[in-house]
Formats: structure tokens, C-alpha cells, sequence
């Protein structure tokens, strides 16, 4: 059987360091939820600590504009998506505190709307990605009480499908991305009473193509980030035991570059951090050895995500 | 486990600048997909480039007068950059005087231009369309026009957040007079790739917010026709039947998508699309499904023609759990296939068993579902 190549996923993530190429120069403006992943993966590898908090949240805070949102690097315009990816940054290398947290709930309150969704940033666009963003941003910062929790929920609910799954606005088709995005917020706002578990979970289970893979919608390729959305939604209802998650494990290893590390959207593809992240985060919550436990709803290491809350030390 | 890294490299703040391959920049997307068409739109671009290298008419922005009180603005990589980025000279340059720009907050028309040359090398930069329509309300600018820019560059923005936000923002300001071109645009995209997520999303906002109803339920039947397994567009039929305030809502489309929904089962019995659409034509009203003679000859037809019809199966096997007691003439199309059954939760014990064989990748899930009966007597 195909081993985990832990070491070389963790050389790959930081060799991205001396990348010059032409894809980072066109992705600048991402270089925040782009440091996200790579540096989650690298904590559930227990590489983190090679790495320099202190610049980072340094670079992190120049990101960050008057109004409490951050840019995906410096100089660009303040997105919730990135404000999501500087708190989980700084969760990870356990520097919550160096947050104006009232600063960033006032621009995140402010990006909610009358029904209870969430624009993405001044400009308006309605998706429940930015639900579970603007949620999950506050839950970690303590703040939740400064949305209208009831309407975020109850605009979820009003995504909901008669497949029992959800899509980005009301009436939209069901799919496994936005499918994580609303369950996960549903479950830190306590409100997973309204997913009916057993339909979501029959749609969710049928995503599993025979190869072992998970597609995110039907008859679609399977892609080992739905490994990550589908399976981590499967957690959250506590219905992951539908699947078969051996051939899902098996899939997920196949997609490894075996050489240079690195993990890929399907076997022989070329790999990238976004599949290397939701690869490693898959195995995770596949209790794979030698991998730290993911939280399937804040997709942050279960201790940093105990640490926030509890205070405990890893 | 530890990564065993020799000597411990401390990253420097731009590490994990190149992180990122994926041209579309959110962290929850539809990046499944999408990402399959990176490579695609990168060597669009590098083609771009290459053109622009090679093109003679391309004049360097330090050599165009019109550019000449401008001092280009280098991206600010954090302190102590481990590698300067080698970027290509005619991209760093674009870029360098669109920062110059975007720090003075020039609202011009040479601004607009610069912002049209950006987007045409990195389009899923967010903050160059933000600045775009801020220039565009500040120059009052003819807004059909933009329209006709949005055509220049659809071709390769197809999954690009950014361009259907703009493509939204434009069409709101147009107001109805936009339906026309945001159909007939969205239909082309749809041509080219039929469950593009963007374009549906897109749609049913237009239909939402600026009307255009009139033949969507024979556009979502085309393109079944075309594909019934087309999952994305089983889904706009249910938004029709559901939102078109013209039709009378789910009660008086009922009887026609149900034989609609029969007809493509016929047609493609493996295709999990029509009987979930089967289920939602009934899901505030499942009891009545078990006097659906047309559903239950349908499902007992499907295992007669192919045992192994796991959709089917699935159906009788909820039908079962909701209180369905086959006729004689049912049983014996039952009996063949499950044997002589004492009582319905025996039957279902029986479909879940044969199910468990037959999609055995979802074992569990079937043996979870036995474990749901018996079936409570009806009182």
C-alpha cells in the first residue's frame, strides 16, 4: 500500500518559499488564504514550529486596513475571506491577543445583511462561504454576539434543498463546498437542528465515486478537496462512518507526488498547496497516524482550536 | 512524527508567497472544478504576454507621455524578501503603475484603461475590478460599454468570482433592459460547460431581480435533453417550478414534472438526478407518494428490466418505510427478486440486504438503514 510521505509533503510547503515563478506573481492577491493552507498543513504535520511566527504576523497585520478587514497581502483591498485567513493564522501560532478583535467584528457585523447573510466585502456579493467565514472569524475571536445569530442560521436555512443539502443563495444548487460552509457554521452557531442529518448524509455518502474519490456535486470527477468538504461535513452530522473510508484513504495517498512531495486534485495531476492541504486535512480526519486530529468545523488542529477556547497548551 | 528537516529554516515573511496555483482566490470555493482550468488560464495568460512582448504596438507605460507623472509603485513584499520575485518585465510594469494609481485614487479614463490592462493579465485579482467600477461611477461611464468589455474577456473567466460579480454589478445598474444580454450570455457559457456554477447563480438572480421567466422551464428541458443527467439543471427546473410566480407554484406543475421526471427515469435509470427530483416534487407530502401507482410501477418495472437498479430499490425500500404494502400483483414481481417475504419489514430487511450486495462502497449506509426498521404498523 501507498505510505503518507509526510516529509516530503513538509519540504514541498516550504520549498514554495523559493518559488519565483509566474503563477505567485499572478497570485499576490491570495497570499493570505495561500499561507493558510500551507501552514495548517505544516501544523498537522508537526512542522510548524519551523516556521517564523513572528514575521508572519508581522507581514499579517500590514495586510490589515482602518476598517478591521485584511487584504489578501499588502496593499490589497480588505476581503472577509482573508480576515478569515489572518485569524486562523494567528490562532495557529497562538497570537489571537496582538487582534483588535472588537476592531474586526465591527467590519464583519457590518458586512451582514437585513435576511442574516454576508457580503464578502463592501461590494456585496451574497454567498454562504462568507456566512461560515464571518461566523466562524467571530466565534474564534470571541465576538459572535455582535451579528444577529438567529437571522446568519436562518439564512442558511432558507439555502437548504429539497436534496437535503445547500447552495451559496437561496435556490442554488446543492454542493459539497457550500454544503461544509453552511453545516459548519450551523454547528458553531448550535444550530444543526435544522439539517436533516440522514438526508444530507445519504447525498453526501453517494459523492463517493467507485475509484474511492468524492465528487462535489452528482456526476462529477471525484477531487481530493471534496475529501476535505464532504468528509469533513460527513463528521460534523456524524455520519462519516457511511462511506467506505479505506478506498477514500487509498485515494487521497494516490494523488501524492511520491518524489517531490506535494498533493494533487487526482492521481497524476500536478499538485498544489489548496490539494495539499485538503489532502493532509482529509487523512486527518481519517484519524491517519502520525497526523494531528483536524476540528472539521474551524479546519484548524484540534488543540489550536482547544487552546482558543480552553486555553490549554499543546 | 516529526518532518526530520535537518537544520530547522526559519521562512522568511514571504515565504508562501507562491503558495497558490489556484487562480480562483477563495478559500471555500468551487475550486474543484475551477482548478482544473488553472492551467489553462495560466498559459492564456503567458500567451498574453508573450503577445504583448512580441507586439510592437505594446508601448511600455514609462514610454507613453500621457503616463509621464506617474512613478510606479513596486509591490511591497514585507521586509527582507528572501527571493525577489522575477516577474515579468511587461507584468511588474502594469502592475507597478497600477499600484501608483490605486495610492492616488485616480478616477480617470486613463485609469479605467490601466484597469482594463490588468484585468486582461490577472483577472482574479480582486482589488483592480473593485477599483474599476469606482472609476466607472466616478466617470458616469456608459455602462453598455462595459458590457461590451465584459464580452472582450469572458472567454477565459468563465469561473471567475470576480468577473460575475462585476458582471452583476453592471447588470443591476442596467436594470431589466440587461435581461436580454444576461440570459443569452449565460446561456453561452452554459453551452460551453452546462453546470458552471457562476453562470446558474448568475441567472437565478437575474430572474430574481430583474424578471426574464418567460421560457425557463423549456431552457432547463433543453438542456436536459441535452444531458439528463445534468444535475444543475434538474436543480433550476425545481427553482422554476417552485419561483416562476407565473405558474401556480408546485401544486399545478405537479402531475406534469412527475411524468416529465418518469420519462427521463426510463431514460436513464442509473441517474441519481431524477428520482431525488422525484422525491422533492413530494417532500412536503411523502404519504401520498405510496399511492402513486405510476411511481410504483416505474420502480418494479426498473428491477424487473436490471437487478441491480440500486435507485430504484432505494425508492421501494423508502416506500416500504412509509407504510407501502404491495398488491398481489406487485408481490409477485417482489417475490422474484427478494424471495417470499413474511412481513414489510421483512421486505425492507430483504431490499436492504440486496442493497448492501449490490452498492457495496455504501455498505454502512445500507446496513444503517436496516437497522431503522421494523416498520410500524400502520394503525
Amino acid at each position: 500500500m501507498t505510505t503518507f510521505q509526510l516529509e516530503k509533503h513538509v519540504n514541498y510547503i516550504k520549498s514554495l518559499d523559493k518559488k519565483t515563478d509566474f503563477d505567485s506573481v499572478v497570485m499576490e492577491h491570495l497570499r493570505m488564504s495561500g499561507a493558510y493552507w500551507g501552514l495548517t498543513a505544516l501544523d498537522l504535520m508537526h512542522s510548524l514550529n519551523d516556521m517564523n511566527g513572528e514575521e508572519i504576523a508581522a507581514w499579517i497585520l500590514k495586510c490589515q486596513h482602518d476598517c478591521g478587514g485584511f487584504g489578501g497581502n499588502i496593499g490589497h483591498d480588505p476581503h472577509i475571506l482573508y480576515t478569515l485567513s489572518a485569524v486562523q493564522i494567528l490562532a495557529l501560532f497562538n497570537k489571537l491577543h496582538i487582534l483588535d478583535a472588537d476592531k474586526i467584528a465591527r467590519y464583519i457585523s457590518g458586512l451582514q445583511r437585513e435576511d442574516g447573510s454576508f457580503a464578502g466585502d463592501e461590494w456585496g456579493e451574497i454567498d454562504t462561504r462568507f456566512t461560515y467565514t464571518a461566523v466562524l472569524c467571530l466565534s474564534l475571536l470571541k465576538r459572535l454576539d455582535s451579528i444577529n445569530v438567529e437571522k446568519a442560521a436562518d439564512f442558511i436555512v432558507r439555502c437548504r434543498n429539497f436534496d437535503g443539502g445547500f447552495g451559496c443563495t437561496p435556490g442554488a444548487e446543492s454542493h459539497a463546498g457550500q454544503i461544509f460552509c453552511c453545516v459548519a457554521a450551523l454547528a458553531i452557531l448550535g444550530a444543526l437542528h435544522h439539517v436533516d442529518r440522514d438526508l444530507l448524509g445519504w447525498w453526501l455518502c453517494e459523492r463517493q465515486v467507485k475509484a474511492g474519490g468524492l465528487n462535489g456535486r452528482p456526476e462529477k470527477l471525484p477531487d481530493v478537496c471534496y475529501s476535505w468538504w464532504v468528509l469533513s461535513s460527513l463528521v460534523i452530522i456524524d455520519r462519516a462512518h457511511w462511506i467506505n473510508k479505506e478506498k477514500l484513504r487509498d485515494f487521497i495517498l494516490n494523488c501524492q507526488d511520491q518524489e517531490r512531495g506535494g498533493i494533487s486534485d487526482a492521481p497524476d495531476d500536478a499538485v498544489d498547496v489548496f490539494h495539499t492541504f485538503f489532502g493532509v486535512g482529509g487523512l486527518s480526519l481519517l484519524e491517519y497516524p502520525g497526523l494531528k486530529s483536524i476540528d472539521p468545523a474551524y479546519a484548524l488542529p484540534v488543540d489550536v482550536v482547544d487552546r482558543v477556547f480552553y486555553g490549554q497548551k499543546n | 512524527m516529526q518532518a526530520g528537516i535537518g537544520t530547522p529554516t526559519r521562512a522568511s515573511t514571504s515565504s508562501l508567497l507562491a503558495t497558490i496555483v489556484s487562480q480562483d482566490d477563495s478559500v471555500f470555493s468551487h475550486l474543484a472544478e475551477e482548478l482544473t482550468l488553472v492551467a489553462d488560464y495560466k498559459a492564456e495568460t503567458e500567451r498574453l504576454i508573450v503577445r504583448m512582448t512580441m507586439d510592437n504596438n505594446w508601448v511600455p507605460f514609462n514610454e507613453r507621455p500621457e503616463w509621464d507623472n506617474i512613478e510606479p509603485m513596486p509591490q511591497d513584499d514585507g521586509p527582507n524578501p528572501v527571493v525577489p520575485i522575477s516577474y515579468t518585465k511587461q507584468f511588474r510594469e502594469v502592475m507597478d503603475y497600477f499600484r501608483a494609481i490605486l495610492a492616488k485614487d485616480e478616477r480617470s479614463l486613463r485609469a479605467l484603461e490601466l484597469t482594463a490592462e490588468v484585468i486582461s493579465l490577472n483577472s482574479a485579482n480582486y482589488t483592480v475590478w473593485h477599483f474599476r467600477r469606482l472609476v466607472l461611477e466616478a466617470l458616469d461611464y456608459d455602462l453598455e460599454e462595459e458590457s461590451i468589455f465584459m464580452e472582450s474577456i469572458a472567454e477565459m473567466n468563465y469561473k471567475n468570482y470576480q468577473f460575475w460579480q462585476h458582471r452583476r454589478w453592471v447588470a443591476e445598474k442596467r436594470g431589466p433592459v440587461a435581461v436580454p444580454d444576461e440570459m443569452k450570455y449565460t446561456e453561452v457559457v452554459l453551452n460551453d460547460d452546462s453546470k458552471n456554477y457562476h453562470a446558474w447563480s448568475h441567472r437565478q438572480w437575474v430572474l430574481l431581480t430583474l424578471g426574464g421567466w418567460e421560457g425557463e422551464l423549456e431552457f432547463c428541458t433543453k438542456l436536459l435533453s441535452q444531458d439528463i443527467y445534468n444535475n444543475s439543471a434538474w436543480n433550476q427546473r425545481y427553482f422554476v417550478i417552485m419561483k416562476d410566480p407565473s405558474r401556480g407554484g408546485l401544486q399545478a406543475m405537479l402531475e406534469s414534472e412527475v411524468q416529465f421526471t418518469l420519462l427521463a427515469i426510463h431514460q436513464a435509470p442509473a441517474n441519481e438526478s431524477p428520482w431525488r427530483y422525484l422525491r422533492g416534487l413530494f417532500k412536503d407530502d411523502k404519504l401520498s407518494l405510496i399511492r402513486r401507482m405510476d411511481v410504483i410501477t416505474v420502480c418494479l418495472e426498473q428491477i424487473s428490466d436490471d437487478e441491480s437498479s440500486v435507485h430504484a430499490l432505494n425508492l421501494l425500500l423508502d416506500l416500504v418505510s412509509i407504510g407501502y404494502e404491495p398488491s398481489e400483483a406487485d408481490s409477485g414481481t417482489l417475490n422474484e427478486f427478494v424471495g417470499i417475504w413474511s412481513s414489510p419489514t421483512d421486505l425492507a430487511g430483504r431490499l436492504c440486504a440486496r442493497l448492501e450486495n449490490l452498492d457495496a462502497i455504501r455498505s454502512r449506509y445500507w446496513a444503517w438503514r436496516r437497522t431503522m426498521l421494523p416498520i410500524a404498523t400502520r394503525a
